[in-house]
């Protein structure tokens, strides 16, 4: 009797499924994904609204009432901000820098590493010393760098992480296509003289596919931290746009005087959401790792 | 293997020289130091001479032009905010962060090896488990972030550490150098602990692994069967094969810990060229950021060089050049 077809889909999720700190993980992530899409519904205050801002809640501890009933939770920043609310819209900020770089960062390094791949060559001869070159230098260095150069900016952020992570993919995707690219479908498709974008992208691409998800999610949280480094240090996003980064550094004056909410609670929130993704990163890992599947 | 050397420094100086153009060009679009260095009731006349002082009143790629003639022959430019030469002010701050660099590798070998130890032998037990879980959250805690909180626990909190500052220092070589004296140390430990903490994550878990590999092979388990008392086999033959791995990788992560102490520097207020570069971002000087380039990528490229001939030294399966 033949066993029933398992999609590919079903299977990982299924293997995912094994471990439970994974699970917890990825519940982690789609919580705080949702608080931070609907910030502006969950959030008791919008921080960014001046008129909802008293200046004399300033640096409340945690738990304390405001002026007009209202009790911060999380205690108040200097411009009398709730945290509560500043970490939800920071939240927002900082998983839209780490997610879309990571995902730009992908789209440009897979596309180059397969090109390098399947071109070969003084074309793959190029773009690997690139990403060698660039790999030699701390992520950090090279973003600050380009920081530097270019001035503060949630544009800019991006584009510098971009830079910096687009290496780790191209090189992934370049082992991984090379292995692929002897395989007989691909052969197949080339006598079937399909042209050689849909090779690359049509068959190619999607076999090359898990070992990058995994490296995707790692970077995503690779990125997160970065920003909120490169933001602490003053180079990272404007102040009109906080990140959890910038709150952290928003704070960071006032702890010698003991008032320690006003960076806690947004590195709470950060190291939770590196934390959840990296949990889920290293399952899929094992999940997708070719050489463990039984 | 010459020519091999050769292409390398070849590639640096590329990399040099097409990193400080885009600082040039990036620095030029996003602001003039001119607006943060001349007081806002510094007459036309003034002004004008001090852009001339500065060389602003010239064409950019005049500009640029000059920077490349003097750094030909070692003159990377003047500070704009110190008027000193912004090689020996980076100079001045290297041992400050290299003291605290080395000291993090240093603290990482000897935080991480008995952990790592530790949880190999004993990968089951409640510590062991324990000790991989800290591990986790020592790859996922944000650096700066752990800073402050060392700060607000044993600063502010307990009292026990200084929170800024390298303290009292002593000479040694011509060098002022904080680990000599009693406060020094106290000023160092909290920024070297703190960015020793990745490191001390990875040396923990390459020990684990190296360990939980080790036990099970035939020549310790002949060691046992002499007789050795458990201590000579873990301290002797275990440890000595798991340390080629961890030399490997702390060598390996000197650099990205003296690329990271910047954060560390910027937290705990520590006079390194880490910190100093922060500063001159914000105030747009220029010569400064230049010229810490330029140090930067000769560092890094003599590091990875050290590393690439100490691999061929350790293997000699590996071969420089390659097919090229």
């Amino acid at each position: 009797m033949a066993a029933r077809e398992e999609s590919p889909f079903a299977r990982v999720a299924r293997d995912f499924a094994t471990s439970p700190v994974a699970v917890a993980g990825l519940v982690l992530i789609t919580i705080i994904v949702l608080l931070a899409v609907f910030a502006s519904l969950i959030a008791p205050q919008n921080p960014y609204d001046l008129a909802q801002l008293d200046i004399m809640d300033g640096r409340l501890p945690p738990g304390s009432l405001s002026g007009d009933g209202l009790t911060f939770w999380l205690g108040t920043d200097d411009q009398g901000r709730d945290m509560l609310s500043g970490i939800l819209y920071g939240l927002r900020i900082s998983l839209i820098v780490g997610a879309g770089s990571a995902l730009f960062a992908g789209i440009v390094g897979t596309s180059l590493g397969l090109t390098a791949a399947y071109v070969g060559g003084k074309v793959e001869a190029a773009i690997m010393r690139l990403v060698d070159l660039q790999l030699s230098f701390p992520a950090i260095l090279v973003a600050l760098m380009i920081l530097a150069a270019l001035g503060k900016g949630v544009i800019n952020v991006m584009l510098a992480l971009v830079i910096v992570e687009w290496a780790s993919y191209a090189r992934t995707a370049r082992g991984a296509a090379l292995s692929e690219r002897a395989r007989e479908y691909i052969e197949a498709a080339e006598n079937l003289a399909l042209p050689r974008w849909r090779v690359v992208f049509k068959h190619l691409l999607p076999n090359c596919l898990p070992p990058l998800i995994v490296i995707g999610t790692i970077q995503v949280a690779r990125a997160i931290a970065l920003e909120a480094t490169l933001s602490f240090l003053g180079l990272g996003v404007p102040i009109t746009e906080p990140s959890l980064g910038l709150l952290i550094a928003n704070g960071y004056q006032y702890m010698l005087s003991g008032k320690y909410w006003i960076s806690f609670y947004p590195g709470i929130a950060l190291l939770i959401t590196i934390m959840a993704i990296n949990l889920v990163g290293d399952q899929l890992r094992d999940v997708l790792n070719p050489r463990l599947q039984k | 293997m010459a020519l091999w050397l050769i292409r390398r420094l070849v590639q640096a100086g590329f990399v040099m020289l097409a990193m400080s153009l885009i600082v040039f060009i990036g620095l030029h679009m996003i602001g003039n130091p001119i607006d943060i260095l001349i007081s806002p009731e510094a007459d036309q006349a003034e002004r004008a001479r001090a852009i001339a002082a500065l060389g602003f009143d010239k064409p950019l790629w005049q500009q640029y032009a000059y920077f490349l003639q003097g750094a030909l022959h070692g003159d990377l430019g003047r500070s704009f905010v110190f008027n000193e030469p912004a090689l020996r002010l980076i100079l001045q701050r290297m041992p400050a962060t290299l003291e605290l660099a080395v000291t993090a590798v240093l603290m990482s070998v000897l935080v991480g090896l008995p952990l790592g130890l530790f949880a190999g032998l004993y990968p089951h037990s409640f510590a062991g488990r324990t000790v991989m879980a800290g591990s986790i959250l020592g790859f996922s805690l944000p650096g700066f972030w752990v800073g402050l909180m060392l700060i607000m626990v044993f600063a502010v909190g307990l009292g026990w550490l200084p929170s800024s500052g390298r303290g009292t220092t002593a000479e040694l070589f011509g060098v002022q150098w904080s680990f000599l004296t009693k406060d020094g140390l106290r000023h160092l430990i909290m920024p070297a602990l703190n960015l020793s903490l990745f490191n001390i994550s990875l040396v923990l878990r390459l020990a684990r692994a190296g360990v939980r590999e080790t036990m099970p092979l035939d020549y310790i388990r002949f060691a046992r069967a002499k007789g050795l008392s458990p201590q000579r086999v873990v301290f002797v033959h275990v440890l000595r094969n798991i340390l080629i791995p961890v030399v490997t990788v702390v060598g390996l992560e000197l650099g990205s810990t003296i690329a990271f102490s910047v954060v560390t520097e910027s937290v705990f207020a520590w006079p390194g060229m880490g910190k100093l570069i922060i500063d001159s971002i914000n105030v747009l000087d220029r010569p400064v950021i230049v010229a810490y380039l330029m140090i930067i990528v000769a560092l890094f490229v003599t590091i990875n060089l050290v590393v690439d001939l100490l691999y061929t030294a350790l293997d000699p399966r590996v071969r420089l050049g390659g097919r090229a």
